[in-house]
């Protein structure tokens, strides 16, 4: 009975730091939130019932134009990642996972060197690429068409989300390349082999083999390109900061500039609730085919 | 007809190896140029914005070394601090509940498992507005334990899940033996789960190390003044302040990136292990 009770109090003594961390700063904000979304309150003196508005903010939300714009972003930027990032992190892999590929170590250093750097110096990076007067777009206008006038990329409403997206392919492709090749190197060589002896094409292998094979690995790099491409925020703040005349604005950046600057703690719920309800929708796809794997 | 397909070999490998350095010059040019913004005036840098820099100005590099223009010390200083204390806080603090929920046996194990991994899916974004207001009630806005405590909480989920599973894999003749010498579970802990587990508590610091050292969003959220900076804040407040000045600026932005090369040259191969492995794990 004693060794039991000292047990208990061993456990609890081990799990607890974690839990409470946990609960109180990840859990209990994730609630409140939800909480939250009802009322319109500033954060300051006590949240009471006449400060409850049910589903108002909700209704706002939806009817800003610059949320729908917002949203609008996000679903570009997803399905760009998709389009551009993860073939092109697939297509790099295939051709750097070949042992006779030399020099594949290099390549894979330097496709995956964007990755460590943090997301502001990206953003700054590239906001210096794209700078009419010193960065490079201006060396290229001067080198190939001297007469036109030099285009701010990320001064134009049309032209900057596409301009921002290419800094998003720059820094994360080579995460997605290094996911896919560890996911390449699990699969055994014998198949492929066994392939090639029943007279299957290259072409045909990676199509009706490699790719099928693959397909846990490239399920995961195209969750974390959805699941990061809906958060985004630090490359969009560091060279837009959601604008010009907010057309580069994504949900994040919505939440941050209409919620936490301005203190409207009810509003900017709302915005992290439907970020959430977006997560979730995928997070469950995911999940549920995880568990899909694991049966088999 | 043999000679054919190996010469249709030769053209696609040399396809292949046009693209391959093709794409690194991309990868590498925006680098390129930074670095080389550095050493420019920024006359040079108008009138030729790529080509290399001539004369070669050691000027910029040094003025922000020396602290005339900009706090990078102060900056760098506070994102070890920071970075450090996360490291350290959360390795402590998940070791010890992955411990428990993979080695005691206890009824709430398995319900504490799938507590943290609902973690996964909370999005920090999410959180931020309450927890803001959380850590303004704990009095910890504006303070280095401000951002500190919710990147290790954020952390937490992860880091005691790939630990579970390590520690799950440890043999069980390890523990009787221990507990032959007289070991309880703290002892077998402390004398064998943790030197064991050296390899993966060093891949999940540096994890945590560029999660925590290239964060923009919670100091942004907790940082007031810039005396807590950490480098992303510090870089963005010295664009704020010499935005025309662009060779100041990429100075500033490659003496910052040097450290993040610096550690990825050095640990290569447990960073991309930790952070592919440590996705395709959590």
């Amino acid at each position: 009975m004693i060794k039991k009770r000292k047990q208990t109090l061993l456990i609890t003594i081990l799990v607890a730091p974690a839990v409470i961390l946990f609960t109180y700063l990840v859990v209990f904000p994730v609630f409140q939130a939800a909480f939250f979304s009802f009322f319109k309150w500033n954060g300051l003196g006590p949240l009471s019932q006449d400060k409850f508005r049910g589903l108002d903010n909700f209704v706002n939300l939806f009817q800003d134009p610059v949320f729908i714009n917002a949203i609008r972003n996000n679903i570009i930027v997803v399905a760009l990642s998709l389009v551009i990032e993860i073939p092109l992190a697939l297509y790099v892999a295939f051709l750097i996972n070949n042992k006779k590929f030399k020099g594949a170590v290099f390549f894979r250093t330097f496709f995956f060197l964007p990755y460590v750097l943090s997301e502001v110096i990206t953003g700054l990076l590239w906001q210096f690429i794209y700078n009419p007067q010193y960065g490079f777009i201006k060396a290229l206008y001067t080198a190939f068409a001297p007469e036109s006038p030099v285009p701010a990329f990320l001064a134009d409403p049309k032209t900057v989300l596409g301009a921002i997206m290419v800094a998003l392919v720059w820094k994360y492709f080579g995460f997605h390349m290094s996911i896919l090749i560890a996911g390449l190197q699990d699969i055994p060589e014998d198949v492929r082999e066994a392939a090639k002896v029943d007279g299957a094409s290259e072409m045909q292998t990676t199509w009706k083999i490699v790719i099928p094979m693959l397909k846990p690995t490239l399920f995961i790099s195209v969750f974390f390109s959805i699941v990061g491409s809906l958060q985004v925020f630090d490359v969009v703040w560091a060279m837009s900061r959601g604008g010009p005349v907010n057309a580069s604005e994504t949900m994040v950046t919505y939440l941050y500039t209409y919620g936490m600057k301005r203190m409207n703690i009810g509003y900017g719920s709302a915005v992290a609730i439907v970020i959430f309800t977006f997560c979730l929708v995928f997070s469950i796809f995911y999940n549920k085919f995880t568990f899909d794997k694991e049966e088999k | 007809m043999k000679e054919s397909i190996s010469t249709s070999r030769t053209i696609t490998n040399t396809l292949h190896y046009v693209f391959c350095i093709g794409l690194s010059i991309i990868v590498l040019f925006p680098i390129y140029m930074g670095v080389m913004a550095g050493f420019k005036t920024n006359g040079q840098l108008f009138t030729d914005p790529v080509g290399l820099p001539n004369p070669f100005i050691g000027t910029n590099y040094l003025e922000i070394l020396s602290g005339t223009s900009g706090a990078f010390w102060k900056s760098f200083r506070n994102s070890l601090f920071v970075s450090a204390f996360t490291i350290l806080i959360t390795l402590v603090v998940s070791v010890m509940a992955a411990f428990a929920i993979a080695r005691i046996k206890f009824k709430a194990a398995k319900f504490l498992r799938t507590y943290f991994m609902l973690g996964l899916m909370f999005p920090l974004t999410v959180a931020m507005l309450p927890l803001y207001l959380q850590l303004r009630s704990l009095s910890l806005v504006d303070k280095y334990f401000g951002v500190i405590l919710p990147q290790v909480a954020f952390q937490i989920p992860m880091t005691v899940l790939l630990l579970i599973g390590f520690f799950k894999g440890i043999p069980n003749d390890l523990e009787d033996a221990c507990s032959i010498d007289g070991y309880g579970p703290v002892g077998f802990l402390l004398n064998m789960v943790i030197p064991l587990s050296t390899p993966i508590l060093a891949t999940t610091a540096i994890i945590i190390l560029v999660a925590s050292w290239n964060n923009f969003f919670l100091p942004l959220l907790v940082f007031n003044s810039d005396k807590l900076y950490t480098l992303p804040m510090g870089i963005m407040a010295y664009q704020g302040q010499y935005a025309s000045q662009w060779n100041l600026v990429l100075a500033y932005l490659t003496i910052a990136m040097i450290p993040a090369i610096i550690l990825f040259i050095a640990g290569q191969k447990y960073i991309v292990a930790g952070l592919t492995g440590g996705a395709i794990k959590g």
